[in-house]
């Protein structure tokens, strides 16, 4: 390991002097440039191939860096954020509903409690309008109005339409697009891509970050990468809860190595649960689909008020559609009656374990809620029976001119519920439950995206920067394109300035050596245990931990218990776990292995960071923290700051660093939904 | 860039093999044409239907097309055979178990062999006819003057089971070959316009419809004569 | 429910594999079809065995990385539906389900189910991008309208996730379902133009070049697509294809 600095450094997020509107323009005008002679002559590695990670990796071959990028998937384009159905906002006002830059950042650092940077958050908001451009010219296929103009949605807790979107699938064609820009530089020969490769160290020379070190992980072999920087865009950690809305694949170990080599972890306890996912079937569960947030537009949640019907719900002899309305709980509109099923993810989700917990959740689990679609599709069927002029509809007419509004608007959502839990979502409420969807820790960076490793930046979601404590919807896409077409780029170079003469990165230096030597002797330790257990059984059980003790509401005293437990199931991993297979074949496993311990010792910095924070804001609740209404109590006197933490050898007992928020363009309120 | 010749790439044989097969669906037509005169040939002793033989091996046009017929016969036939061993070459190992049908037409799935079935058909179909006619011992006819192979009468002869001993297995071979001949066709004729590119959310139908009538009717016809020449002699 | 596996088991790409049998207990139909499988490898691993090496990611049938030949089809018995989407109660118990890997020259396996699919990565280096630099300063996103006939055929062409269904299933192992679902994605969209011609040659060529088989419109490949890519790219394919032979563009 690494020599870790003795002193705590302070953190400079280096933000440029001037205006807010103005800081970005004088920053890119104000860093220094690297000729187009001299790019050549420089080496990046990008790891990860999500929106970020291509983005990142594209744009840098364009300006004439020679890339290397890697992802451990088979392609590029499998990169988890593929998955984003929703859209991303950009301030393009074309709805002419009065959308500016100040605006979505205003939405930004609302949405994320004021415990984000306002000078990220306005460049954030200033490039969005770029992305477009850039995705249209690229040939991403967006939705249009008949006019031939692009289209609008309105997303979760703001007052205009500023999210751009391609059917439920905008981030599989954001990612397509930063992939085909990916290929053609490929083509070129400007980017070399490694496909099943996974990051397993970040090698650290002279204290700047030199390159890694990769396993191939179809032959094992284990290669020495060198290159001038290192950019990490490995996406989220949302796996530490085992079940997610993530990839099976997605994972925190590229950013975790960074970490133990001197990059500080920030706000990791940060996690954001999304409120209308499918809930949990079973033990085998391997993973949890998440249903559009857009399903709150038009649906009602609620469950029952009664015990005893939930007993009947769970044994099967009532079923939901034979309660009465005086029977249900409509709890959000209940509670909120200002925004009612609309609140904000963090709200809708606490909301819905506040009723779990308190023992009225509809499945066997006891951990589910109804989102029923009858008085929608009673509502729209009515209004279509007038627009059919039919007069005096029966019930079953209503219903079926309803359920094809409902079918319209919101089919393909509808059909993937049908095809997971073989309900049908028309007859009968819909089951749902929060679950992890994002994670807004993450690297510590400062403005120009650089980690506290000089040389080693992180983008997307693997950073921290622009989120805060809750992420709005439509804004991870925005994050991962801003920071890798344009932000990254040219911040780079005012680091790679000073590395136009340093020649080629030698790999054959003792730091290479022995960083390839701890990997290889790690695997050899997984592959040689004595144990019987599989990785996956130790995961689940992470999982379950993190989840009671850091999931939707925390308190110092489980989350206390937490740490030790985690500690304590890393030595029994240590001790039993059994990965199966060789080193020097494809071997899934052992991938996992590597994965799930660096998830372990991640979970126990979340509970630390969580443990520190002694306020409720966005994502994090601290039962302690609360009004007596129950809801979130932020601290902006003692809080107001990202929480950055430096790796000591026992996630426990990492350092704390502070970097105070400073807020001279918004005044912090409290989020309100009454 | 693009390869050089046009038949090194995978499309390029595939418009070959369309152009070719479409050519030879308007030679069944004219072949059709000039076969259901055998239907009333025996009113006039054949007269008609030798005199159009005539024209058919002598007039310069007709020439043209014929050679333009066994040009695209050959071809359709290498075209396909190389296809079918690359399409062999790309699956090395199958599968152990399979549920084509789930998916695909019979007919789409085995176009080798019922291409292969109508090879082997126009090859004894040729030689029993084709060959006769150019190049065997044909009684010559007069009509008003001119000499006029009497092809009529190789033909009824060929489909008299008194005077040909194999003439029930030739009409079965005969029928066989029709209906690998339709079962080709049945795939063949839409997939051509596909293959070139000729798609269209409103004409595609009305293709698929065309070919399909067109696969049953033109076998069903060819059939029907042998038939009735068989039957009218027996 | 309790079933009978045969699947298939290669240790790498150079040795000689085959199918093996494994039975698997305690299924319920809620379970999806990967999650079966997770159930065999934990007991596979318990038992000191060798677990099944399988591709899979997202798990909701978006990143196309499952890829599994079950029963016979691509993805199993369901119509618009990834492996990973497939749940147990869509098969009998006590079925015996057969497993096997993409089978195709162009698709080597890895290990026992997972292949290696970089041919498409190659396909779509060769032309399947746009030539756009990221300046920051493009035109503007609603400068050039696009008809919205246009701009949806193009979306429809473009969810193809690249998982290789239509390769596996098609009899000659062609990706012209693959390559067509891009190369129609931009002939629809004003963006695509000026590379049109060019983009269908380089890409036509590359898929030739990878050793998959030649397009008999079987349209078994549209039946299987996990995402319904329609054969009508296809033929916009051929069409730019031939034309661009015939123009010489």
């Amino acid at each position: 390991m690494t020599e870790m600095p003795k002193h705590s450094v302070a953190l400079d997020a280096k933000i440029p002097e001037g205006d807010l509107a103005d800081k970005w323009t004088n920053h890119k005008n104000s860093i220094r440039l690297v000729n187009p002679a001299n790019k050549r002559l420089i080496d990046v590695i990008v790891v990860g191939t999500g929106l970020a990670g291509s983005s990142a990796a594209a744009s840098l071959a364009e300006m004439g860096y020679n890339v290397k990028a890697f992802c451990f998937q088979d392609s590029p384009r499998r990169a988890h954020s593929i998955a984003a159905q929703g859209g991303i906002n950009a301030a393009k006002n074309y709805q002419n509903d009065g959308d500016s830059v100040y605006r979505l950042f205003y939405d930004t650092i609302k949405g994320g409690d004021y415990r984000s940077r306002e000078a990220n958050v306005y460049r954030l908001a200033e490039v969005s309008a770029n992305i477009i451009d850039q995705c249209v010219a690229q040939g991403v296929p967006f939705a249009r109005e008949y006019g031939g103009l692009l289209d609008n949605r309105s997303f979760g807790g703001v007052q205009v339409s500023r999210t751009f979107y391609a059917k439920g699938q905008t981030g599989q064609q954001l990612l397509l697009g930063a992939y085909s820009a990916l290929s053609r530089q490929i083509s070129k020969g400007k980017v070399t891509m490694y496909n099943r490769h996974e990051l397993m160290d970040v090698v650290v020379v002279d204290g700047k970050a030199r390159g890694i070190i990769a396993r191939n992980l179809t032959t094992g072999e284990i290669e020495r990468h060198g290159a001038h920087a290192v950019v990490l865009c490995s996406g989220g950690y949302g796996n530490v809860f085992f079940l997610s809305t993530n990839a099976m694949g997605s994972n925190v170990s590229a950013a975790w190595k960074a970490h133990k080599k001197g990059a500080y972890m920030a706000n990791p306890s940060y996690t954001q649960i999304h409120p209308t996912c499918i809930p949990v079937s079973g033990h085998y569960q391997s993973k949890l689909t998440l249903m559009s947030e857009s399903l709150r537009n038009d649906g009602r949640i609620w469950v029952p008020k009664e015990q005893s019907d939930v007993e009947a719900l769970r044994n099967g002899s009532l079923r939901p559609t034979d309660i009465p309305e005086e029977r249900r709980d409509y709890y959000l509109e209940r509670r909120y009656p200002a925004f009612g099923n609309l609140v904000p993810r963090d709200v809708a989700s606490r909301a819905a374990k506040e009723r779990c917990d308190a023992g009225f959740g509809v499945n066997e689990a006891g951990e589910a809620v109804y989102l029923d679609y009858a008085s929608a599709i009673e509502r729209y069927g009515r209004t279509e029976a007038n627009v059919q002029g039919i007069p005096a509809p029966s019930m079953e007419k209503i219903r079926e001119l309803g359920e094809a509004v409902v079918r319209a608007k919101y089919g393909n959502l509808f059909q993937m519920y049908e095809q997971i839990t073989a309900d049908n979502p028309y007859k009968t409420p819909m089951r749902i439950y929060p679950a992890v969807h994002y994670t807004m820790g993450g690297l510590w960076v400062d403005y120009n995206l650089q980690t506290t490793i000089p040389g080693l930046y992180a983008c997307g979601e693997a950073n921290f920067s622009d989120h805060g404590a809750n992420r709005l919807g439509a804004s991870a896409l925005m994050q991962g394109l801003a920071d890798g077409y344009f932000v990254l780029p040219y911040t780079i170079g005012d680091y790679l300035a000073d590395d136009i003469r340093t020649g080629e990165v030698s790999t054959e230096t003792p730091e290479f050596a022995e960083a390839e030597k701890a990997v290889q002797d790690r695997i050899e330790k997984l592959l040689g245990n004595d144990g019987k257990i599989p990785v996956d059984d130790f995961h689940r059980r992470l999982g379950r931990i993190m989840w009671n003790e850091c999931g939707m509401s925390r308190n110092a005293e489980g989350l206390k218990k937490a740490i030790a437990d985690i500690q304590a199931l890393r030595s029994e991993f240590e001790k039993d776990v059994r990965v199966p297979g060789r080193a020097d074949r494809f071997n899934p496993e052992l991938d996992k292995a590597g994965r799930v311990f660096d998830l372990m010792e991640l979970g126990e910095l979340m509970c630390k960071d969580a443990l520190e924070r002694n306020e409720s804001c966005g994502g994090h609740f601290r039962e302690e923290y609360q009004t007596p209404e129950g809801e979130a109590l932020r601290d902006d006197e003692g809080h107001a700051h990202v929480s950055a933490w430096a790796y000591t050898g026992v996630p426990a007992e990492a350092t704390h660093h502070k970097e105070e928020l400073t807020f001279d363009n918004v005044e912090l309120k409290t989020r309100s939904y009454k | 860039m693009a390869q050089n010749g046009i038949l090194q790439s995978s499309l390029a044989k595939k418009y070959a093999m369309a152009v070719t097969g479409l050519f030879l669906c308007l030679f069944l037509v004219g072949h059709l044409a000039g076969n259901l005169q055998l239907l009333t040939a025996a009113s006039d002793g054949g007269r008609q239907f030798n005199e159009y033989a005539k024209f058919m091996t002598t007039f310069p046009a007709v020439k043209v097309l014929s050679y333009l017929t066994y040009f695209s016969v050959l071809f359709h036939l290498v075209d396909g055979v190389v296809l079918s061993l690359q399409n062999r070459k790309a699956r090395p190992v199958r599968y152990a178990m399979e549920r084509a049908s789930t998916n695909a037409g019979w007919s789409s799935r085995n176009m080798m062999l019922l291409g292969t079935i109508v090879l082997v058909f126009l090859v004894t179909h040729m030689q029993n006819f084709w060959w006769q006619m150019h190049f065997g011992e044909v009684a010559m006819i007069d009509y008003d003057g001119e000499s006029v192979k009497d092809l009529y009468t190789v033909v009824a002869a060929f489909f008299n089971p008194e005077m040909n001993r194999w003439a029930l297995p030739a009409i079965g071979l005969y029928l066989l070959g029709q209906f690998a001949l339709g079962f080709h066709l049945w795939h063949g004729f839409s997939s051509g316009f596909q293959s070139v590119g000729l798609r269209h959310p409103r004409y595609t139908n009305i293709i698929s419809c065309l070919g399909k009538a067109f696969s049953v009717l033109v076998p069903v016809l060819f059939s029907a004569i042998v038939v009735f020449m068989y039957i009218t002699q027996a | 429910m309790d079933f009978t596996l045969k699947i298939w088991r290669q240790e790498g790409p150079q040795e000689q594999g085959r199918m093996e049998t494994y039975p698997v207990t305690g299924i319920t139909g809620d379970m999806s079809f990967l999650e079966m499988m997770d159930v065999l490898n934990d007991q596979l691993i318990r038992d000191g065995q060798d677990p099944v090496a399988f591709d899979h990611d997202c798990r909701e049938g978006i990143c196309g990385m499952c890829s599994m030949f079950i029963n016979g089809e691509a993805h199993g018995p369901n119509r618009k539906t990834t492996t990973c989407q497939l749940h147990m109660r869509s098969f009998k118990d006590g079925e015996t389900i057969y497993i096997e890997p993409w089978r195709a020259a162009a698709f080597p396996v890895v290990k026992d189910l997972a292949v290696d699919r970089s041919a498409f990565d190659r396909i779509i280096q060769s032309g399947g991008y746009v030539s756009v630099n990221s300046s920051g300063n493009p035109l503007d996103a609603n400068a050039i309208p696009v008809p919205k006939a246009d701009a949806d055929d193009a979306f429809n062409a473009a969810t193809c996730i690249g998982c290789g269904a239509c390769v596996a299933t098609c009899k000659n192992a062609s990706a012209m379902l693959f390559v067509s679902a891009k190369v129609s994605q931009f002939a629809l969209l004003p963006q695509g133009q000026p590379e049109r011609m060019s983009r269908v040659q380089r890409m036509v060529d590359q898929m030739d070049k990878e050793g998959f088989g030649n397009c008999t419109n079987t349209g078994a490949c549209e039946v299987e697509c996990p995402k319904g890519i329609s054969l009508d790219n296809i033929a916009r394919m051929n069409r730019d294809y031939l034309k661009s032979k015939v123009t010489g563009e």
